[in-house]
């Protein structure tokens, strides 16, 4: 299982950079929403996929799933969810001021400098 | 103690210098300034007689005691003979400098404070016995030789010439520093003293040679040796009193100084023989040919300073010959030392009243310019005279001093043709021969730069000002200095006995016992030699190069002038700054999406590399869960949902089908047991969509048209290593897993020690609650930041404001 679930997490970073490249600047945003369901399932699989029953103490189950990348992941879906918020947000200021979401028409100039 | 502390009087009475000169409006500040010299070089002067009979004396200050750093005042001969060249020339220039400098007008509290910062730099580098303060003392020099000839910070050509020298001692300063450290590693001391003493072993050091040519470039920088003379020319912008002291007399030394004190280290070696000795020829040949050249009083100056360090500096190539032979003390090499130092002190004597006394014609004509001057030896008779005395003693004419080195340089070059060692055989004779042009030049130039100004018809109508002699004051350090030029021909004994065998002990200590054992005798006349014909030749034939010089110097116009060292130090500098400023441009196009593929292309490259490189890829089913139904059923819905957000026409498409993906992740933490994450996953998915909509629906109207993301190989190659990364990465983190999870200790730890049934849960709030607490920092900064930029509109509410 862990095998497939390799090529799997793969191929969603592939999908994420490939989004990451695009010119629109909410593609990108959607590119690191995948890149981070990716980022979560890696850690995942990496534990282990093993274990018939969820990691909470019940009478007689001793096959737990591993409790420490829950918990790791857990962490990770909120601090994700909280830049991705922000990242949005921040996205909708600028085409609210900039009036365009296409990252080629917003890179800095040389006047930006001095 | 108190005699590492003499090093930095100067520099402390320059704190007081500002405040005297803005108090004391009536005095000229120099006379202040006057007495430091004077002192210093009183006290240097005790020294003598210990230093004549083969003391040296040593005064330590601690610096940085657990890095072994210390200040070491380290005076032998050597080293005094420096001391009394700073502090006395050093009094002279101040004089001068008096005169020259007027009150009302100048800033006189900056010269000085930066003349006296340099004289404590040069009495440091001179004395200093450890490298590392050493290196201190000579960065000093750079940096307050640096401040000197910008000191008209106004005027383009000091600024330009200030930075000129500033880069390129400095560059043979971190060269030297290089060197120094090479040195300190092999020899295990910063000590020179202690260095030479181990001189033999060091030799057999892999780091022997780069440290040599390091050490050597740190000192051809500085002492203006081909190919780095090109800033001293340019530095001649600093006022004239600077050019005589720094650029003359001591300054241009300290690379001498330091050729001469690590000489008992370095020449065991035969590429310092070669370098020091072919470099300094060649220089000395370079700057006299170009000297003829120049129409500025003080760039034939410069020039001529550049060949006569290159004299001094092949001179003390020839003496390192000297370790190479059995019974130095028999041959002529012995000659090589005493003529440098000879030589040293003759040129300071007589180049410090040159430079003075085209200070004064500047002074009192409004020129330098040789072409609108001649003449002025009746109206100017003093100043003819010192110009007279000290030109004919650079030309090497007695009765004057440059006679005797001369002489004693031309016996060194006609020793080396007769040598057999180090391959002199084959190109000993070049030696010579290049000396005698050199000298021949030489004595043109001496002629072409006191004559051209002096004699001939004066030009009134050419001249800015009208001429008249200068004012005495401005005179009496030209004269002291051009008296010596000639006291020192009449009595050169005396003086090779008490300052240059001492000096001659230090750079050849294994030759001989003490400086009286140094057998050398100078005499005006020692019969028809060689070196005497030669001698009468280059009057000869530089009389009578100097007759037809309008003839000939036209040939300086065929070389072309972009092929100068100027030219190419000037296209080097636009080369840093302009040219490689277009290649950053190349790249630092201000694209993100260039700037990611940058960084993706070399993830990749260096993971995989590494993987490969390393042998790190394995592949084992050994272990892994087994493969269920409704598995492959939600990872295809996934793999769907992924193929659609990226192939989706329109952006709304995309947005749901992440929000697909969302879900599908969610229902894999059902099924892999994750309650917990399943929950949020669900519940944050719907939250970020929600956004993602807001996002979307406020789109700007203009490239509102939806449009399918388009094919673009590149980025289709950069993520799909991405994507093979990602994989092999994981395939081979979870083929080879080294030790057990500890996740056992929870299990067996959450109900006794924690009180809690769900693991997870937990694991957040108990085990590693800090985790916990810092991402609820991290969402409370994204809601306030999210209010912020909301609610503040900065630059609308000043855009309003300008609009009223």
């Amino acid at each position: 299982m862990e095998v497939i679930m390799a090529f799997v997490i793969g191929f969603l970073f592939m999908a994420a950079v490939y989004l990451m490249l695009s010119k629109s600047l909410l593609r990108i945003i959607i590119g690191t929403g995948l890149l981070s369901h990716g980022a979560h399932l890696l850690i995942l699989t990496m534990g282990g996929l093993g274990g018939s029953a969820p990691p909470v103490l019940a009478d007689g189950v001793t096959d737990m799933a591993d409790a420490i990348p829950q918990a790791l992941i857990l962490t990770a879906i909120v601090i994700s969810f909280g830049v991705t918020a922000f990242f949005l947000v921040l996205a909708y200021r600028a085409y609210q001021e900039l009036g365009t979401d296409d990252m080629n028409l917003m890179r800095g100039t040389d006047e930006d400098d001095e | 103690m108190v005699q590492v502390l003499f090093i930095f009087i100067p520099i402390i009475a320059a704190i007081f210098i500002p405040v005297l000169f803005k108090k004391v409006r009536g005095l000229h500040t120099g006379w202040f300034v006057l007495i430091v010299p004077v002192v210093l070089a009183a006290i240097y002067a005790s020294y003598i007689s210990q230093v004549m009979h083969g003391e040296t004396i040593v005064s330590e200050v601690n610096w940085i005691p657990s890095l072994g750093i210390s200040f070491i005042s380290y005076i032998d001969g050597l080293s005094l003979l420096f001391s009394l060249l700073i502090t006395g020339i050093g009094a002279l220039v101040v004089l001068y400098s008096i005169f020259y400098l007027d009150r009302s007008r100048e800033q006189l509290h900056n010269f000085y404070v930066y003349l006296l910062m340099f004289m404590s730099a040069m009495l440091g580098v001179v004395q200093s016995d450890h490298l590392i303060s050493l290196y201190l003392f000579w960065e000093l020099t750079s940096i307050s030789s640096f401040l000197l000839i910008g000191y008209w910070y106004d005027r383009d050509r000091s600024r330009f010439g200030a930075l000129k020298s500033m880069m390129i001692t400095v560059f043979g300063g971190l060269m030297m520093l290089g060197g120094f450290v090479l040195l300190s590693i092999m020899g295990e001391t910063y000590s020179i003293r202690e260095l030479i003493a181990q001189a033999p072993t060091l030799a057999s050091h892999e780091w022997f040679t780069l440290s040599l040519v390091l050490i050597l470039l740190g000192a051809f920088t500085k002492s203006a040796q081909f190919p780095f003379y090109i800033w001293l020319p340019d530095a001649m912008e600093a006022p004239t009193p600077v050019s005589a002291y720094l650029h003359s007399a001591t300054m241009v030394k300290a690379g001498i100084y330091l050729v001469a004190r690590l000489t008992p280290i370095f020449a065991i070696s035969e590429t310092w023989v070669w370098l020091v000795m072919g470099v300094g020829l060649f220089t000395l040949f370079w700057g006299s040919f170009f000297a003829v050249k120049q129409t500025d009083l003080k760039g034939i100056l410069a020039f001529s300073t550049v060949s006569q360090l290159g004299l001094i500096m092949s001179l003390l190539g020839a003496s390192a010959v000297a370790f190479h032979v059995d019974q130095a003390q028999d041959t002529v090499f012995k000659f090589a030392a005493f003529a440098a130092i000879f030589h040293l002190i003759n040129h300071a004597t007589f180049k410090g009243s040159l430079f003075m006394i085209a200070g004064i014609v500047d002074h009192e004509t409004g020129t330098r310019d040789i072409r609108k001057l001649g003449g002025l030896m009746s109206i100017m008779p003093i100043s003819f005279t010192v110009a007279a005395i000290g030109s004919l003693s650079m030309a090497g004419v007695p009765p004057f001093n440059g006679f005797l080195s001369k002489e004693m340089f031309l016996t060194s070059m006609l020793a080396m043709k007769d040598f057999n060692i180090l391959a002199m055989d084959t190109w000993g004779a070049v030696f010579p021969i290049v000396a005698w042009i050199a000298s021949v030049f030489t004595f043109v130039y001496s002629f072409y730069f006191v004559f051209k100004t002096f004699t001939g018809k004066y030009k009134p109508e050419l001249l800015p000002k009208k001429a008249h002699e200068a004012p005495i004051g401005m005179l009496i350090s030209p004269i002291l200095l051009a008296s010596l030029v000639v006291i020192i021909f009449f009595i050169p004994n005396i003086i090779g006995d008490v300052f240059v065998k001492p000096a001659v002990l230090a750079i050849q200590p294994f030759l001989y016992d003490s400086a009286s054992d140094i057998p050398i005798h100078v005499s005006a006349w020692h019969g028809f030699k060689p070196e005497l014909f030669m001698t009468l030749g280059i009057f000869v034939v530089g009389f009578l190069l100097y007759l037809t010089i309008a003839k000939w110097q036209k040939l300086y116009k065929i070389m072309p002038d972009w092929l100068s060292l100027n030219r190419l130090y000037d296209r080097f500098m636009t080369f840093l700054d302009k040219d490689l400023n277009r290649f950053s441009k190349l790249y630092m196009t201000g694209s993100i999406r260039n700037y990611l593929i940058y960084m993706f292309a070399f993830i990749v490259a260096i993971t995989i590399g590494t993987l490969f490189a390393k042998d790190a890829f394995t592949f084992s089913m050994e272990g892994t869960a087994p493969i269920r139904f409704y598995e492959i059923i939600i990872i295809l819905v996934l793999v769907i949902s992924t193929i659609t957000v990226l192939f989706s026409k329109s952006r709304l498409t995309a947005i749901i089908a992440l929000g697909s993906v969302g879900y599908t992740v969610a229902l894999f933490f059902v099924i892999f047991n994750a309650p917990d994450l399943a929950l949020t996953q669900l519940v944050i998915e719907t939250v970020s969509v929600a956004l993602f909509l807001l996002a979307f629906y406020h789109l700007p109207k203009v490239s509102r048209h939806e449009e399918r993301i388009g094919f673009r190989l590149n980025n289709f190659i950069i993520a799909l290593g991405v994507g093979i990364m990602v994989t092999l990465v994981a395939l081979s983190a979870q083929s080879q897993k080294l030790v057990p999870s500890i996740t056992e200790y929870y299990k067996e730890t959450v109900n006794t020690l924690a009180g809690g049934g769900n693991i997870v849960n937990v694991i957040l709030v108990d085990y590693r609650g800090f985790d916990t607490l810092f991402e609820i920092t991290v969402l409370s900064i994204a809601g306030m930041a999210i209010l912020g930029m909301i609610k503040l509109r900065l630059s609308r509410k000043e855009n309003e404001h300008e609009n009223k």
